[in-house]
């Protein structure tokens, strides 16, 4: 038997179509529907057209000021988490394989652990019988508890911790592709260390900079945890006041003119940028500067002198170092160990929080003290005897891995068609891809909320996972353009040239080699929607609530030390499938 | 003035129990081009880096000019340092690139900008000064990391595989211009490539490495026709190793007993200079034949050695050809002679006698590798 030779292939253009089709409906029905209707209510309520919520938001300073403190505590944010990451990042990428993936093991360990868990660990720390408060009492520098929390110092803490991880990785994306041969070169051609440093690294590292300057500041934006656990009333940030209307007085014309307004300076952020980097930059490599025209700008002059400045500044504090000959090595190994000593201490600060709920679940006391007394278990009893965590935790679960296989089924067809084929218009796609990155989580939220409560979607699990599809999507597509594109097309080629069909090319060949990728993806959609808090504060609820949700009542609430437990367990699952990706990975590589 | 230099003496780097290069010396004349030449590995590159100041030594010690640099910081030696990808900085235009060395060294602008149009010159390319390196070809990139280490005279230049990322043609044009360039500026340069050929055409002396150590150090000439070790022999250039053992030495002329004696019955004992090196009869030693210095006649002589013929390549301008003469292993010899138009027509399968010259033949210490 013969098989019936095709004579024609289905139209390129209509697998195109099939192709794109679950994502583009997806997100037609999911974002751009609701995300448009809540813009939309801000100006057309009940009774018709309505400018009163945009006059209610500027009548009195007060939302003005707390946009002003938003802005405050984000630039903040942006500026500690830039600058105390850049050594991290810096050394990491410096790194043989071996070190520096213990090293980044720890940032993607703080990286993946919750929000919540992170900054419940602070409240703990920071608290008057917390942990930070014992110590400076024992040591002398304090009579009494001080008050740590509830202040702008708490929340920036707080703030920083959670966002570092994120600058970390986005920097470490961009050096990882600098030259190391670049700065050996400047120091043949005569450039000391600081020179080196300043006018050959740096400015070659400032996309990954500028990069992970844009992604803190516009995440932190948006941040509700922090401000809402560690923050007092002078802390509000604007999520806030959109999660107190919609919970506490159900004015949904007035949220909606809330999330305009931080639509408004989102999309603000990233024309500025746009303007002076340019937004490719964002995806990293070394592009700064794309055409030839503007390269004796002013600007770019005044950053020569600024970088010429350091140079000359670092290499006089080296020159005070006590120099023998013959003792170079031993400077070289200060200056190193310096750099070493400033990574560490960062990495403690990332890690120490989350480690601190381990001794503190096992208190055999009554409540979140340290040093905790004796050892007991009873708070992991009760959380395993509370039908409420237990029905959060498989809710998590369920929705989290439908989350990351539906994910998966929709976005690799958009990586294969955003890398594979030479459609026009890729970069607009992209941009619609990553859109419910961009657009701030706490918009979609309240668009998705407003939404399924017509729909009768509230509270679902079906409801809960699409809604989580579309926020954890962008990250499957991200993480599988990066696999193709390192993926020999040739591969497939070869396989049909040896007379396998596209269907058995990708089963026999294309997927077991792009599986640790498959794998990848399914667990950063996994992630992403098993910590996922702002669409399940509103869209879960009662016996329904998702862990996050469960927890987030829990600490806002009371504080239990039964949370200590949850958060312990948390940790450890996290660290636990970092391990494990982390050894399906290797075993991809070597195999 | 000392006359060497770069002087090298005891010079060490271990990384943990692994030796990268074992106690070595190493003097550099001025103006001298030296190659350093070896198989991947075998330590050339952890020497440049010791010059360079890029790494540190265990023990010995580096001289630039009569100074001890062994400990100094890069930017404190007077070298320059070509680097196999090019390390062109990419935010930097191509003039920035070039007057960098001079910024460097206080130079006031506008001479550094004189100097490094002159140096452009100097590599012809006078039109790409306000390019950004990844606007140029890679060959273009290679003479712009050229000029920025001429720029500012160093008392030695290294260059680490310069060529290695380049096309063959390329390459051979571009062996021409650091040829040229060099003779034009008098610079020292010490290079590191793996290629042999590119080793033979450009170097005064070639430094061979193996296993971390110096394996010979000559001019190409010496390198090529009297090698001292096996090694040697076997990485430059096409060579026929018939080993065997001392029966007689004369002044420096020997008589070796072949192990395989062609396809006669009976040994063949051939003859080969001793090069120095001193060989008792009964010593094992193997006879180093360069393809060229070999004799083909047709038919089997007596006392020669005679093969037969298993094929005739025609390479351009030389005729190989390949005979089976029993040797240990079925090694087969080549003899190469200029391809010409009224060249003798060989048949596949033919017997032929194989002879040379006693002055072409080197006998080597050791038997088969």
């Amino acid at each position: 038997m013969k098989a019936p030779v095709r004579t024609r292939a289905p139209g390129k253009g209509a697998r195109h179509a099939l192709m794109a089709a679950p994502m583009a409906i997806l997100l037609l029905v999911l974002l751009v529907y609701p995300v448009g209707q809540l813009l939309l209510l801000s100006v057309y309520g009940d009774q018709g057209f309505d400018l009163s919520p945009y006059r209610r938001l500027f009548e009195s300073p007060v939302y003005v000021n707390v946009l002003l403190i938003t802005l405050k505590i984000s630039l903040w944010t942006t500026l500690f988490s830039v600058v105390a990451g850049y050594p991290v990042a810096y050394l990491i990428s410096s790194l043989a394989a071996r070190r520096k993936a213990s090293l980044l093991f720890w940032v993607l360990l703080s990286f993946w652990t919750s929000f919540l868990v992170r900054t419940f660990a602070w409240v703990v720390l920071l608290g008057r019988n917390g942990v930070v408060n014992q110590m400076l009492q024992a040591l002398g520098i304090l009579d009494a508890p001080a008050n740590l929390l509830y202040n702008f110092g708490s929340v920036l803490v707080g703030m920083v911790h959670a966002l570092m991880p994120l600058a970390v990785l986005t920097m470490l994306s961009v050096m990882e592709n600098i030259d190391r041969n670049l700065p050996r070169a400047a120091a043949t051609l005569g450039a000391r260390p600081g020179t080196a440093f300043w006018k050959v690294y740096f400015p070659l590292s400032m996309p990954g900079v500028a990069a992970a300057a844009i992604m803190v500041f516009v995440t932190a934006i948006g941040f509700f945890i922090t401000p809402a656990l560690l923050g007092g009333r002078r802390e509000t940030m604007i999520t806030q006041i959109i999660i107190d209307q919609i919970q506490q007085t159900l004015n949904w014309e007035f949220a909606a003119a809330v999330s305009v307004l931080l639509l408004a300076v989102v999309l603000l952020v990233f024309a500025i940028y746009d303007k002076i980097l340019g937004l490719s930059t964002m995806a990293g490599g070394v592009s700064a500067r794309a055409s030839a025209g503007d390269r004796n700008g002013s600007m770019r002059r005044a950053g020569n002198a600024v970088l010429s400045l350091l140079a000359a500044l670092s290499d006089r504090a080296a020159a005070l170092w006590p120099r023998l000959p013959g003792r170079r090595r031993k400077a070289a190994e200060g200056a190193s160990r310096g750099l070493w000593a400033i990574v560490l201490l960062a990495l403690v600060f990332l890690s120490a929080p989350a480690f601190l709920m381990i001794p503190l679940s096992f208190d055999s006391g009554s409540g979140l003290n340290w040093p905790p007394q004796g050892f007991s278990l009873q708070w992991y009893e009760q959380m395993f005897a509370s039908p409420v965590w237990m029905q959060a935790i498989s809710r998590s679960l369920i929705v989290g891995v439908g989350t990351g296989l539906l994910a998966m089924l929709i976005g690799t067809p958009v990586a294969f068609l955003l890398v594979r084929s030479d459609l026009r218009g890729k970069s607009a796609m992209l941009a619609f891809v990553l859109s419910p990155i961009v657009v701030p989580r706490m918009i979609i939220a309240v668009g998705i909320f407003y939404f399924f409560a017509r729909l009768g979607l509230v509270g679902s699990a079906f409801g809960l996972t699409l809604a989580h599809t579309v926020v954890a999507v962008p990250y499957v597509v991200i993480t599988m353009m990066a696999v193709l594109r390192n993926y020999d097309t040739r591969l497939d080629l070869a396989a049909q040239s040896l007379g396998a069909r596209p269907w058995a090319t990708l089963r026999h060949v294309t997927f077991p080699i792009l599986g640790a990728g498959l794998l990848s993806s399914f667990l950063f959609a996994f992630a992403t929607s098993f910590d996922e808090l702002t669409i399940a504060l509103f869209s879960s609820g009662g016996l329904n609530a998702t862990l996050p949700k469960q927890f987030w009542d829990e600490v806002t609430l009371q504080i239990s030390p039964v949370i200590a437990a949850v958060s312990t367990c948390l940790f450890l699952f996290i660290a636990t499938l970092i391990w494990v990706a982390d050894r399906l990975r290797h075993r991809s590589l070597s195999g | 003035m000392p006359s060497s230099n770069l002087q090298i003496s005891g010079l060490c780097k271990r990384y943990g129990d692994f030796v990268a290069l074992a106690p070595t010396d190493l003097d550099v004349a001025r103006g001298e081009f030296l190659t350093l030449l070896g198989p991947s590995g075998s330590g050339k590159t952890t020497l440049l880096s010791l010059i360079a100041g890029l790494a540190q030594p265990d023990e010995g010690r580096v001289l630039i000019d009569g100074h001890d640099v062994t400990y100094g910081a890069p930017y404190e030696r007077d070298i320059g340092m070509v680097f196999q990808n090019y390390a062109l900085f990419p935010h930097m235009t191509i003039e920035e690139n070039i007057a960098f060395p001079l910024r460097m060294r206080k130079v006031p602008s506008a001479e550094a900008r004189r100097r490094a149009l002159a140096a452009l010159e100097m590599v012809r390319l006078p039109q790409v000064a306000a390019r950004l390196p990844r606007e140029l070809s890679g060959g273009q990139q290679q003479r712009i990391a050229l000029a920025r280490c001429m720029v500012y005279e160093p008392a030695i230049i290294l260059m680490d595989e310069p060529l290695g990322a380049l096309d063959k043609k390329l390459r051979d044009q571009m062996q021409l211009e650091i040829k040229r360039i060099h003779r034009e500026l008098g610079t020292t340069i010490v290079y590191v490539t793996h290629d042999q050929e590119e080793a033979m055409t450009m170097s005064d002396r070639i430094c061979l490495m193996n296993g971390g150590a110096i394996e010979q150090l000559g001019t190409p000439a010496d390198l090529y026709f009297r090698p001292h070790t096996l090694f040697v022999a076997d990485f430059l250039g096409e060579s026929n190793l018939l080993p065997g053992r001392v029966v007689r030495a004369e002044g420096d002329t020997l008589s070796i007993t072949l192990e395989h004696g062609g396809l006669a019955a009976g040994t063949v004992t051939g003859q080969a200079l001793g090069n120095g090196a001193a060989f008792r009869p009964g010593d094992a030693a193997t006879i180093m034949l360069r393809p060229q210095n070999l004799r083909i006649e047709p038919g089997a002589a007596e006392g020669a050695l005679s093969g037969r013929l298993l094929d005739v390549m025609v390479t351009g301008s030389l005729t190989k050809l390949y005979l089976d003469t029993g040797a240990p292993g079925g090694a087969a010899m080549v003899a190469a002679h200029p391809t010409r138009r009224e060249a003798a027509r060989y048949a596949i399968g033919q017997t032929v006698s194989v002879s040379w010259d006693a002055a072409d033949a080197v006998a080597l210490p050791g038997g088969a590798a």
